[in-house]
């Protein structure tokens, strides 16, 4: 089930074209959506504000749920970016995958590939430096390492990284799973009538599990980004 | 130019563009559409606040007038009262007076009446005592005619008339 990847190198640098591509489209169909459900404001919510309000609320939820609202508030709008680029990223692999000329895979999940879990994994990884200097000065950054004794610094530097990976490779494991499943019950269905009767319900339930499993991703990766955040910026810890 | 291999190439172009697709995407949403909505919901969260705040206000202000109005009624009752008992007190001593004038001037008439019937009576007994001093003289003149002299006659009526008197 092994795919080639659509690769073009320029300026000595290696572009994947298929995740670029489908990142690209979840991030218009995120703005889309977002342009829709803000282009008409109003003071009594209808419609499509209601919805984009809830996710407001939903996000807002899981900021509180990890630091007082003063220091979180900021991270609102990164919060809700990021769960819904990730929420439609992950469904985008759902209905179908594409291969095109040499075995090449053009249509899928963007997040089924490690390169776009862990570059977003450690964006926020860097981001929660960025804001615990910005928040909290360089020295009590610092003693954050230090603490609670000093002989843990190396392993609260392993953590960092490790959090990286984990936070990327979770998202892309899963997703890489469940497109992987998907393909192999696609070519279950292909391969006869029989596979074809025999795939379908397992296909359907398939895909109904995925895309639990995108909106439960695309929770479990914005929830760990504000507990990364909040590690960082929180005055408590 | 490729870093590292995770079950797939993890390669430098992919990540720059995809840290560009994301933080375009934020910035974009940031600006069209995350702004205007936190906007409108800070714009919410305010205008309920002001209406909480205004309707406490006015329900302040109303229980505030209650309270005057049932002041108000309070005094205007108590007012009432007041002008019921002054009316009561007043047609009562007017009707004291009233009677007490009455027995005045009843007592002054019958002072009066009395004093006359004295006056009538006096007048009355003055005109009889002439009517009976002529009368007398006139039967003495009859009876005695020619015994006595006129002068000596007055003398013996007078007498008469004397002894009346104290007799009375």
């Amino acid at each position: 089930m092994e795919h080639n990847h659509p690769e073009v190198e320029l300026f000595g640098l290696v572009f994947n074209l298929s995740t670029i591509l489908t990142s690209m489209i979840a991030a218009v169909i995120v703005f889309i959506i977002a342009i829709v459900a803000t282009r008409n404001l109003q003071l009594k919510p209808t419609g499509m504000q209601n919805f984009i309000e809830w996710v407001f609320d939903f996000v807002k939820g899981m900021i509180n749920s990890t630091m007082d609202w003063k220091t979180g508030g900021r991270f609102l709008t990164l919060g809700v970016t990021l769960l819904m680029y990730i929420f439609i990223a992950n469904v985008l692999g759902l209905p179908f995958a594409l291969v095109l000329g040499d075995n090449e895979l053009w249509w899928k999940s963007p997040t089924a590939d490690p390169t776009m879990t862990l570059t977003m994994a450690a964006m926020v990884v860097v981001l929660s430096h960025y804001y615990g200097i910005k928040m909290k000065g360089l020295a009590d950054y610092g003693k954050g390492f230090l603490s609670p004794m000093w002989w843990m610094l190396p392993l609260k530097i392993i953590e960092e990284f490790a959090n990286t990976l984990t936070l990327g490779l979770r998202l892309y494991g899963n997703l890489y799973a469940g497109e992987v499943l998907l393909a192999l019950l696609a070519g279950l269905m292909t391969s006869g009538w029989l596979g074809a009767i025999g795939g379908a319900i397992p296909m359907l339930a398939w895909q109904g599990f995925s895309l639990f499993i995108g909106a439960i991703q695309a929770f479990i990766f914005t929830m760990l980004t504000m507990v990364y955040l909040a590690h960082k910026v929180a005055d408590d810890h | 130019m490729e870093f590292l291999t995770i079950g797939a190439v993890v390669n430098g172009g992919t990540i720059i563009a995809q840290l560009l697709i994301f933080l375009i995407l934020l910035a974009l949403l940031r600006a069209y559409a995350w702004k205007p909505l936190m906007g409108i919901m800070k714009q919410r969260e305010e205008h309920i606040s002001n209406e909480i705040e205004t309707a406490e206000k006015n329900r302040a202000e109303a229980e505030k007038y209650l309270a005057e109005q049932k002041d108000e009624l309070k005094k205007a009752r108590e007012e009432a009262q007041a002008i019921i008992n002054n009316a009561k007190q007043l047609s009562e001593n007017q009707g004291k007076e009233i009677i007490a004038n009455a027995k005045d001037e009843a007592e002054r008439i019958k002072k009066e009446a009395v004093a006359e019937i004295e006056r009538e009576k006096e007048a009355a007994i003055n005109a009889l005592k002439e009517q009976v001093a002529s009368l007398s003289v006139m039967i003495a003149s009859k009876v005695i005619e020619k015994e006595l002299d006129e002068k000596d006659q007055e003398q013996l009526i007078n007498d008469y008339l004397k002894e009346v008197g104290e007799e009375r």
